[in-house]
């Protein structure tokens, strides 16, 4: 048990830095960003490539910065080439692939062996393995929260959260909605990245296809936090949510890991269906008012 | 101040629903001068707005402010120094940002005071809470309200003083009374005369209020299908009932104003 919470914890860290940058793509800037897949296994696959050549600590920076460039092609596809923004992050998702293989020297995998990582850095110091890299990726997660919360309320933090709540307003008040798309984007990736790299070294390993589903686990996980803490009332409730309900899901993923109630193969299929229906849900809940009154009044 | 030079628009050039929104359109306006713009719908009043605040560039002409050519710069850079309220509140303000966020961002069209990672600090707070204190709606104690839980009169009173915080060069309300209730309206066009008065803005407001396009500010024109048919100075307006208007408005435009909107709120 005190695995499962641990693993929980730990892995809820990591990705709820993907939860974060969905948070400010999809819920500030109000865009549903598809690079997140292929920028995820990028950052993977800069930071364990970094590794094998000693480099693990280089390795996490230059996967933020191939995963804020990532954002960068996104942004400027949807925003000065007049590409439709979901299109836009199929495209460079699609590219990513090639890309991320050439990371790896046209290989689908990589694989640390005896190297270092953040992590072996970590245990070097002395402390517990396991409790070392909980406590690192909690440090790493808390700091990007904070840095998150501090940004948006910045000028330029604030003139994204207006872009995605009233971008006609924003153009009135001499912001240019492209640029603040593009920075907004840009932060969002370097995110996924950095889970990404973190991810890599724990596992020692990137593969090319470990980005699959991402987008999604990072959304549910987005959805059920804002669910369990109550509603999306404020940018410091909305940003813990991140972190909560990742760790929820993967407490939930992690039973079922060690329980098997579901073969583990189905979680995919589980977590796309949590996820359309929590998106889905004021839409019902709307459709099942009307019906309702419909048939009191028929 | 505000030179037009010829300016024409024509939407869906080709097609069988091509409109020409403004048709080789002449303007000067001077500096401090309040022009109300009346015309029936379609004349092409809000795409003269449109064409003056960059929301689209014009086909042909040229469009000058203070000197400077304006013609290609794209609305956000002119929204530095052009302010502009639309009829719906709901328009320029973001509904799930505070009253004062909502007022940082408009603050910074002030330029170098404010730099992208700066924060709202306690003295940018105690100017926001003057200047939300002149509008008398008890809005200076509700700044970390979320705008969109206010009233459409409160939201356009905020609109407005987001518009000419930092005071622009030119002013466009584009009916920017019209979907209030009558005393909301009453309030806001008050606030709208005081703030134009105290910063000597040069404010062009279109209405549909024959009385009211008679007695604000210093200048009337009448438009119709996207041309200027009538510009009545303070002294020649004084002189005219809405009667005589209406008169002219048919010698000039060739028909009659038809617009039911105008006649019922004579």
């Amino acid at each position: 048990m005190l695995f499962i919470i641990q693993t929980a914890l730990t892995l809820g860290c990591v990705y709820s830095l993907v939860a974060l940058a969905l948070f400010l793509s999809y819920r500030v800037l109000d865009i549903a960003d598809l690079t997140t897949d292929g920028c995820f296994v990028l950052g993977m696959a800069v930071s364990v490539t970094a590794a094998i050549a000693g480099h693990p600590v280089l390795g996490l920076l230059l996967a933020i910065i191939a995963g804020g460039t990532a954002g960068f092609v996104t942004a400027f596809l949807q925003t000065r080439m007049g590409v439709p923004s979901i299109l836009a992050g199929i495209v460079t998702n699609t590219g990513l692939y090639t890309v991320n293989l050439m990371v790896m020297g046209f290989s689908s995998n990589a694989s640390l062996l005896k190297q270092a990582t953040v992590f072996t850095m970590i245990r070097d110091l002395g402390i517990d393995n396991s409790w070392g890299q909980l406590l690192l990726v909690a440090v790493i997660a808390c700091l990007a929260m904070l840095a998150m919360k501090w940004f948006l309320g910045t000028r330029l933090g604030l003139s994204i959260r207006a872009t995605g709540d009233n971008r006609e307003m924003v153009a009135a008040s001499s912001i240019d909605p492209r640029y603040t798309i593009t920075v907004g984007l840009v932060i969002a990736n370097c995110l996924t990245a950095l889970s990404g790299g973190l991810v890599g070294q724990m596992q020692k390993a990137a593969d090319i296809n470990s980005g699959t589903g991402i987008v999604v686990i990072g959304l549910a996980s987005l959805i059920i936090g804002e669910t369990v803490i109550g509603g999306r009332r404020s940018i410091g409730r909305n940003i813990a949510a991140c972190l909560v309900g990742n760790i929820i899901y993967l407490f939930i993923y992690a039973l079922i890991l060690q329980t098997r109630i579901l073969p583990i193969e189905c979680l995919k299929l589980m977590t796309a269906i949590i996820v359309a229906l929590a998106i889905a849900a004021p839409t019902l809940q709307k459709n099942a008012a009307l019906m309702n009154r419909a048939r009191r009044e028929m | 101040m505000l030179t037009l030079e010829h300016v024409s628009k024509t939407f869906n050039p080709g097609t069988v629903n091509e409109k020409k929104a403004l048709d080789d359109m002449c303007l000067e306006v001077r500096d401090g001068d309040y022009i109300t713009i009346l015309g029936s719908n379609g004349a092409g009043k809000s795409t003269l707005f449109n064409a003056i605040s960059g929301v689209f560039l014009a086909d042909e002409g040229r469009i000058m402010l203070d000197g400077k050519n304006i013609t290609f710069e794209p609305d956000f850079k002119r929204s530095k120094y052009i302010g502009r309220l639309f009829q719906d509140p709901l328009k320029g303000t973001a509904p799930h940002m505070t009253i004062e966020e909502n007022l940082a961002l408009a603050f910074l069209r002030a330029g170098s005071t404010t730099a992208a990672f700066s924060r709202i600090t306690g003295k940018d707070r105690e100017m926001f809470r003057d200047h939300l204190r002149q509008l008398d709606m008890g809005l200076e104690d509700r700044m970390q309200t979320q705008v969109g839980t206010l009233s459409g009169g409160q939201r356009q009173a905020l609109t407005l003083l987001m518009a000419t915080i930092v005071p622009p060069k030119l002013l466009l309300l584009d009916e920017h009374t019209a979907a209030l209730d009558p005393g909301a309206a009453e309030k806001i066009m008050a606030l709208t005369d005081r703030i134009v008065s105290e910063n000597h803005t040069t404010c062009l407001m279109i209405t549909h209020n024959m009385h009211q396009g008679l007695s604000t500010g210093n200048r009337t024109l009448m438009m119709a299908d996207g041309r200027i048919v009538l510009d009545l100075n303070k002294e020649e307006r004084e002189k005219l009932t809405i009667a005589d208007l209406m008169q002219k408005f048919r010698e000039n435009a060739g028909s009659d104003l038809a617009d039911d909107r105008i006649l019922l709120s004579v």
